[in-house]
C-alpha cells in the first residue's frame, strides 16, 4: 500500500474538508500496478499557506484553486516549477477562462476541476493523476536501473582488464629485481602465467568486440540465408587445434539440414562460443557432440559435452555477464565471462531460446531454438 | 622476534596475485598460507590463528573481503587485517577506513590499491605487526 500526499488549496473551508472527507476513503488500484495507492490530504486555506507546506511536504498531488485571498494559483504553480518539483497539479476553479486556462496549463497544471465538483468527479480525476504519476515514476526508475547496469558493466570490465597487468606488472618486477634467481630458467613460471594472462586479456577483448558488434550495429541489410551445418564446420575448424591438444572428438551431426534467416556472423558467434566452451569445460579425451536438427518452424541446434558440468546454483548466473564459475575444475581454464551472455544476446535477437542441462562431472547440454522465418531485429 | 615467527593468511581469488603476495612475503621472512576463496579463508580462520591477514575485496562475491574482516575480527579481535583491492580506481567506488564511521563497518585496519611494491607491502606489514 503506497500512501500519495495530496495538498489542497483553496479558500472555501467547504471545499477543503469536501476533499479531505472524499480522498481520505479512496483508493485507486490497477491491475499493473505493484499496490494499491491511498492518499493523505492536506488543507491549506491561501497560497502562502500553501506553499510553506510544499516546502515542507513535497506532496505529490496538488489540487490548486486559481482565485485566492494573496497570491494566485497561477503564482502557486510558477513556485512549484522554478523549484522543479515532482508534484502533479490540477486547477480546482468555478471560471476557467481561457486565460487563466493557458497560463495554468503553460506552467504545469495537468488537470481542470470544475467547481462545484460531485466526489464521482473529484475521485475520476485523481484517479487519471495517479496513474499518470506512477507511470512517470516507473519510467524514471527504469532509467536509473539502466544508468546503474551500464555503470557497473563498465566498472567491473576495467577490474578485468586490469587484473591481468597487475599480475604481468608483478611478474616484470619480479624478473627486474632479480628476486627468484639469476638464471632465466629460474622464471619459468612467471613467464608460462605472463603469457597465459596476455592470452587471457586477448580473448576478453575479442568478446568484448562481439559484444559491442552485437549491441550496436544495425544489422536489416546483413540478414541472410544461413545454412547451420555451414556455420558449425567452420566454427569446428576454428575449435580443432585445442580440441587436439585435449584429446577431445567433436562430432557434427546433421539431422536435418536447416536454414535460417539471419546475419551469419552472428551465428558463427553463437557457435564459436558453444563449441568452445565444449572443449574447454571438458575432460582430457572427452566428447562434444554438436546436433542440428529442425521442427516445422525452428532450427534446433544442440551442444552435448562430457565436462565438468556446471552445479544447479552456478546454472542460476551463468548467462550474466562477466559470470565465470570458480572452483577447483575451473581454476586453470581461462574465460572473459562474456562468452554465454552474449550468446543469450544474440539467441534473445533472433527470438530464439536457449537452455541448459548439466550435471556435475557427467556433462553439459545447452539447446538453443531459432526461428527459421524472416524476423524483425529488435 | 623474527619475521619467521607470523604466519600470513592470504585469500585471493587471482592466482598470480596470490602467488606473487606469497612469494614476496616469504622473501621477506614471513611463512604464509595462501587460499583462493572466501570459504577457504573461512575455514583456515575456524581452525588456525594467523599473525595477520591479507583479504581480497572480490571473490565469490563483490564483498567476500568484508565478511572476512567481520569474521576474523570476531573471533580475533587482535589480528590485524589489510583489504587489498583493485576495485577502488575503477568503480569511483572509494572507500578509506579514515574516518571513524568507515572504521564502524570496515573492520581492516588498512586498506591498500593492488599492485603496489613489494617492499611497501612489507612495511605496511612490519607497521601493523608492530615490527
Amino acid at each position: 500500500m503506497a500512501v500519495l500526499k495530496v495538498l489542497v488549496i483553496d479558500d472555501e473551508p467547504g471545499i477543503r474538508s469536501g476533499v479531505s472527507r472524499i480522498l481520505n476513503n479512496f483508493h485507486v488500484t490497477y491491475p499493473f500496478m505493484d499496490e494499491d495507492y491511498t492518499f493523505e490530504v492536506t488543507e491549506a486555506a491561501t497560497g502562502e499557506e500553501g506553499v510553506t507546506i510544499l516546502d515542507r511536504d513535497l506532496p505529490d498531488i496538488l489540487l490548486l484553486d486559481n482565485k485566492l485571498p494573496g497570491i494566485q494559483g497561477v503564482d502557486v504553480l510558477e513556485y512549484i516549477r522554478k523549484r522543479n518539483y515532482d508534484i502533479v497539479v490540477a486547477m480546482i476553479t468555478s471560471y476557467a477562462s481561457l486565460d487563466v486556462a493557458i497560463r495554468a496549463t503553460r506552467d504545469g497544471a495537468i488537470d481542470f476541476i470544475p467547481k462545484p465538483f460531485t466526489p464521482q468527479e473529484l475521485k475520476s480525476s485523481i484517479e487519471n493523476i495517479t496513474k499518470q504519476q506512477y507511470l512517470k515514476r516507473i519510467t524514471h526508475k527504469m532509467k536509473q536501473e539502466g544508468k546503474k547496469i551500464r555503470y557497473q558493466f563498465l566498472s567491473v570490465l576495467s577490474h578485468e582488464l586490469k587484473a591481468p597487468l597487475n599480475a604481468l606488472e608483478g611478474y616484470l618486477r619480479m624478473m627486474q629485481g632479480k628476486q627468484a634467481g639469476e638464471m632465466i630458467d629460474d622464471y619459468a613460471t612467471p613467464i608460462e602465467r605472463s603469457l597465459q594472462r596476455i592470452q587471457g586479456m586477448r580473448n576478453l577483448i575479442m568478446d568484448l568486440l562481439d559484444f559491442t558488434k552485437i549491441r550496436l550495429e544495425r544489422k536489416e541489410e546483413k540478414i541472410q540465408e544461413v545454412r547451420l551445418a555451414d556455420i558449425a564446420a567452420s566454427a569446428i575448424t576454428t575449435v580443432q587445434p585445442f580440441a587436439i591438444q585435449m584429446d577431445i572428438a567433436i562430432n557434427l551431426d546433421i539431422r536435418s539440414d536447416a536454414y535460417i534467416m539471419a546475419d551469419p556472423d552472428d551465428i558463427e558467434i553463437v557457435f564459436n562460443n558453444l563449441i568452445s566452451n565444449a572443449v574447454k569445460y571438458n575432460r582430457i579425451g572427452g566428447k562434444a557432440d554438436i546436433t542440428i536438427d529442425s521442427s516445422e518452424n525452428a532450427a534446433i541446434i544442440i551442444f552435448a559435452d562430457t565436462g565438468i558440468g556446471i552445479t544447479k546454483n552456478d546454472i542460476e548466473n551463468l548467462f550474466d555477464e562477466f559470470v565465470r564459475i570458480k572452483n577447483e575444475k575451473t581454476r586453470n581454464i581461462s574465460g572473459s565471462g562474456l562468452g554465454l551472455s552474449i550468446v543469450k544476446k544474440v539467441v534473445e535477437l533472433y527470438h530464439g531460446t536457449i537452455n541448459v542441462d548439466s550435471t556435475p562431472d557427467v556433462g553439459t547440454v545447452f539447446k538453443i531454438k531459432l526461428p527459421k522465418k524472416p524476423i524483425t531485429i529488435t | 622476534m623474527n619475521k619467521s615467527d607470523f604466519t600470513i593468511l592470504i585469500a585471493d581469488d587471482d592466482p598470480d596475485y596470490l602467488f606473487q603476495t606469497v612469494f614476496n612475503l616469504e622473501k621477506a621472512g614471513y611463512k604464509t598460507i595462501a587460499v583462493e576463496s572466501q570459504a577457504e579463508a573461512e575455514s583456515v580462520i575456524l581452525r588456525f590463528k594467523p599473525s595477520l591477514a591479507i583479504f581480497d575485496l572480490m571473490m565469490e562475491s563483490d564483498d567476500s573481503g568484508f565478511i572476512l574482516c567481520y569474521k576474523i575480527k570476531l573471533k580475533y579481535p587482535d589480528v590485524p587485517v589489510i583489504l587489498a583491492t583493485a576495485v577502488s580506481h575503477e568503480t569511483g567506488l572509494s572507500f578509506s577506513i579514515d574516518s571513524e564511521q568507515e572504521k564502524s563497518w570496515i573492520r581492516a585496519d588498512r586498506y591498500l590499491e593492488k599492485g603496489i611494491r613489494a617492499e611497501q607491502l612489507d612495511q605496511e606489514v612490519m607497521k601493523l605487526l608492530k615490527l
